[in-house]
């Protein structure tokens, strides 16, 4: 039995201790936002955040993942997850779309830690993720956007 | 001057038509339904296309699939911009396999060649117009006023004084008979085609909803993995499964055509039981594949020559008159497309009905691929189109392989089952571009024009075998093979010339890869006006424009990209700009790459521009968008991508060796989109070659190298 938290939710699964996190949160719990790309921590598809850092879930064995609060993209605090779906909706950036959640996970972070990211900044963050329709441009800019809004809003909330 | 196979796609559109019996373009109308739960009350459809809810929702019933072009957007603008309807109230899903759906020119479901807009533009706008004018009269018949007193705008119809909501005339609308012929609007009149709106799709695809053919769930589903031939068209001789079988989880191990498939409660499973198994297999001939000995194969066929596929005067006499001659080959690669989401299929199969889940753009073809498997008619196929995580080609497959082993697996296991592939199945599935070599020899005249042609070109087809081979190979000619070369318009006007085409038949399986054949003859064709240019002595704008003289399209997008980019500026060493200007899918498309090279960073594309004519702009955000995402495709397959055999091997497994662009590489592209009212052409497709060639041209300009084989990364190397 493995326990482990989920969007807030605890979960008691029997599991293969080898199991990667991602099989566990897609297969198991049926929250298919993240998604498969590579397998091998090379695309940042699957990536999720566990204690709130970034995680490649699919070399992420279940077994790590025991007893720590693992976020998706369906389970992202909105005090993220507005700004960045406010800006990706702004500049249109999906074209497919299968990346796009990882983006926005990985995006999650880097606003959360650099309020203001230069280019470079978001280069670093974001060159573990691959986008195969190449939607870098518009990922860059609303990024920046994202931002933007999130100091705004969190002006807006201080006042 | 026509030679022999002279089909570019605009003419194998028309073939296709032909053959197809005409342009149909089926309008069949569907009897008025009421709704299943969870819709809204009622609604109105006045044809296969569109429903009214009566809570004002308009659904667009899509027949073509979205994979990320954009689809799902521009043709529901077409119906709404007929409609007049809220954009806000407009939803969209993709349409069932059915024959109201059939592409309007290749006569069978299918998302493909970059025509759904010149596919539907006809029929979707009249579908929105002959709703409108049913709400229309259900409102003029309410308020005893005359259509002419009526109109309509933001989904509401208005009545002299009288606002009504489309969703209150549903029930009206619904007992009126539908209209023959409908009016269009004046392009004039459009407020919404050609202006910028929000992707419909967006939404779902930023919060995690948006279901993809891997993400399909069921109560019970299995997830299978298929052991496939390691080498091309090798047999599975034995297997031993007794391994896998302990691997918990795992359900069932069964043979299918393509190879062993392991069933499993979920992926994890599945591979852990698949890595299990043991299989013998009979290589057969693909193991004599290698890519050690493909170029000089390639070449080998080059000197033999081949299928003559237009010859005119007399080159050869030609070539000794002319003050100058060129003679160079190019080489590509084997290519793998590596969507974002490696396919899948999940089928649902009882007695008397297949179903099936997945990402596909043929939709008729897997139909007839699963009647054909499961002996139940067609109409008893369904098919349930998802969106698709991506495909550049690997879901228009002409065999339609990941649906067919799908249908497969359901059969021989008796099961409701997923079938996956890994990453690295996906790379090493056999479905690739073609590797071609292209050699030439052109003579110039005093004034650098050329006035002879000779051309071998050597690859595999990809039509051949497929559902358009009747109209698309010609004389043992793949027009694919060769596209936009015999027909581009300064060699149309060379009156000395012959092109052959050699065709080898190899086990490798090879197929449509985003932009098809011009995925590498627009390399090959414009690598070598580069040089032609370079041979007489000129500027390579210069030298284009001389030959595009009489192509105003072509004309005018070279002169918006060489004036936007700045063409001629002077740059500093190790730096340079170079050009490309083709014909892609209808569009025309002009691109400068500019670039630094440098020992640190190697080659670093820094700026794009690109002027695009793709005809009448429908959506014109979304043509940058595909613009920005096919060139910065086709620059990630020019710079690092290329599929290699190792005793029939394929040597590349996952993104570790088969490199994708990132973030880091990602030039800055700016695109300007040519106002224009021709016919919609295709975009998807239009500047992947195009920035293969810009981008070896600005090479050449910054190092004086010029490179003529793909990938640039095997030449790193040499440039510095
Ligand atoms: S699926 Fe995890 S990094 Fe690609
Ligand atoms: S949007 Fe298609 S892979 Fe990123």
């Amino acid at each position: 039995m493995i326990k482990l938290t989920v969007n807030g939710k605890s979960y008691e699964l029997d599991l293969p201790s080898d199991m990667p996190v991602l099989w566990v949160i897609r297969d198991r719990l049926g929250l298919t936002g993240t998604k498969y790309g590579c397998g091998v921590a090379q695309c940042g598809a699957c990536t999720v955040h566990m204690d709130g850092e970034a995680i490649r879930s699919c070399v992420t064995p279940v077994s790590r993942a025991a007893g720590k609060s693992i976020v998706t993209i369906e389970g992202l605090e909105p005090s993220l997850s507005k700004p960045l779906q406010e800006a990706w909706t702004e500049i249109d950036v999906p074209q497919c779309g299968y990346c796009q959640s990882g983006q926005i996970m990985a995006a999650a972070i880097l606003i959360r830690d650099q309020p203001q990211p230069t280019d470079n900044d978001i280069d670093n963050a974001m060159a573990g993720n691959i986008c195969r329709c190449c939607t870098y441009l518009r990922i860059r800019q609303a990024i920046h956007l994202a931002s933007r809004l999130k100091s705004s809003n969190a002006m807006l909330s201080a006042i | 001057m026509e030679g022999l196979n002279s089909i570019g796609r605009r003419q194998f559109i028309r073939n296709t038509t032909l053959a197809a019996g005409g342009l149909i373009i089926p309008f069949k109308i569907t009897p008025r339904n009421k709704t299943k739960a969870g819709a809204p009350e009622l609604f109105f459809r006045p044809n296969a296309y569109l429903r009214v809810g009566s809570d004002d929702t308009v659904t667009i019933v899509l027949s073509h699939c979205e994979m990320g072009q954009g689809i799902w957007t521009s043709l529901s603008m077409l119906i709404a911009e007929e409609l007049d309807a809220d954009w806000k109230s407009v939803k969209a899903e993709h349409a069932p396999a059915a024959v109201e759906f059939y592409h309007t020119i290749y006569a069978t479901q299918r998302t493909g060649g970059s025509t759904s807009l010149l596919s539907e533009f006809d029929r979707y706008r009249k579908a929105g117009a002959t709703a409108r004018q049913l709400l229309v009269q259900a409102a003029a018949n309410r308020y005893k006023a005359d259509v002419k007193n009526c109109r309509t705008e933001n989904g509401q119809v208005i009545v002299g004084e009288n606002r009504i909501r489309y969703g209150e005339l549903v029930e009206e609308a619904m007992r009126l008979p539908v209209p023959g012929e409908v009016k269009l609007k004046e392009p004039a009149d459009w407020k919404l085609i050609g202006k910028k709106v929000k992707r419909l799709d967006t939404p779902d695809k930023i919060n995690g909803k948006a279901i993809f053919g891997i993400d399909v769930q069921f109560p019970g589903l299995l997830t299978a993995m298929v052991a496939r031939a390691p080498i091309p068209g090798a047999k599975v001789k034995s297997y031993d499964a007794s391994a896998t079988k302990s691997v918990a989880g795992v359900r069932q191990v069964v043979q299918v055509p393509s190879g062993i498939a392991v069933l499993a409660d979920d992926f994890w499973a599945a591979k852990k039981g698949r890595d299990k198994l043991k299989v013998e297999w009979v290589p057969g001939d693909g193991e004599k594949i290698d890519s050690d000995n493909l170029l000089a194969e390639l070449k080998q066929r080059a000197d033999k020559g081949g299928i003559v596929n237009n010859t005119s005067g007399d080159p050869d006499a030609a070539l000794k008159r002319a003050a100058k001659i060129v003679e160079v080959e190019y080489y590509q690669p084997f290519l793998a497309h590596a969507p974002m989401e490696p396919v899948n299929c999940t089928v649902r199969l009882s007695k008397d009905k297949c179903e099936i889940w997945t990402g596909t753009q043929t939709q008729t073809d897997d139909q007839r691929a699963a009647s054909e498997i499961t002996g139940l008619p067609i109409e008893n196929v369904f098919i349930n189109t998802v969106f698709l995580g991506g495909s550049f080609g690997r879901r228009n497959i002409t065999r339609s392989d990941f649906v067919r082993e799908g249908v497969e697996v359901a059969k021989a296991s008796g099961k409701l089952v997923k079938t996956v592939w890994t990453r690295e199945d996906d790379i090493q599935g056999g479905m690739y571009r073609p590797a071609f070599l292209h050699r030439f020899k052109v003579g110039l005249d005093a004034n650098g024009e050329p006035v002879a042609w000779k051309q071998v070109s050597v690859g595999q087809s990809v039509m051949t075998g497929g559902p358009f081979e009747k109209v698309a190979v010609i004389n043992g000619v793949d027009m694919f093979s060769i596209e936009g070369m015999h027909n581009a318009p300064f060699v149309k006007g060379i009156k000395d010339q012959r092109i052959e085409l050699n065709t080898p038949v190899w086990p490798v399986t090879v197929d449509n890869w985003r932009a098809v054949g011009l995925s590498h003859t627009i390399f090959a064709m414009e690598s070598l006006t580069d040089e032609l240019a370079h041979a007489a002595g000129k500027d390579p704008v210069e030298y284009r424009r001389m030959l595009y003289k009489q192509e105003p399209r072509l004309l005018n997008v070279l002169n918006i990209a060489a004036e936007k980019s700045g063409w001629g500026k002077q740059l500093p060493k190790g730096q340079g700009m170079g050009v490309t200007v083709f014909e892609a899918v209808q569009s025309y498309v002009a691109l400068i790459t500019e670039l630094s090279v440098t020992k640190e960073k190697g080659v670093r594309v820094e700026k794009v521009t690109c002027a695009i004519d793709c005809g009448l702009p429908i959506n014109p955000d979304g043509i940058v968008a595909q613009t920005e995402g096919s060139i910065a495709f086709g620059l990630s397959a020019a710079l690092y991508s290329e599929i290699t055999f190792k005793k029939g091997r394929v040597q590349q497994k996952n993104f570790y060796n088969y490199p994708m662009l990132r973030m880091n590489e990602m030039p800055d592209i700016e695109v300007h989109v040519v106002q224009s009212t021709e016919k919609p052409g295709g975009v998807g497709e239009s500047s992947v070659g195009q920035i293969m060639s810009s981008l070896t041209n600005a090479i050449f300009a910054a190092t004086g190298k010029r490179i003529r084989s793909l990938p640039v990364i095997h030449h790193s190397t040499s440039l510095i």
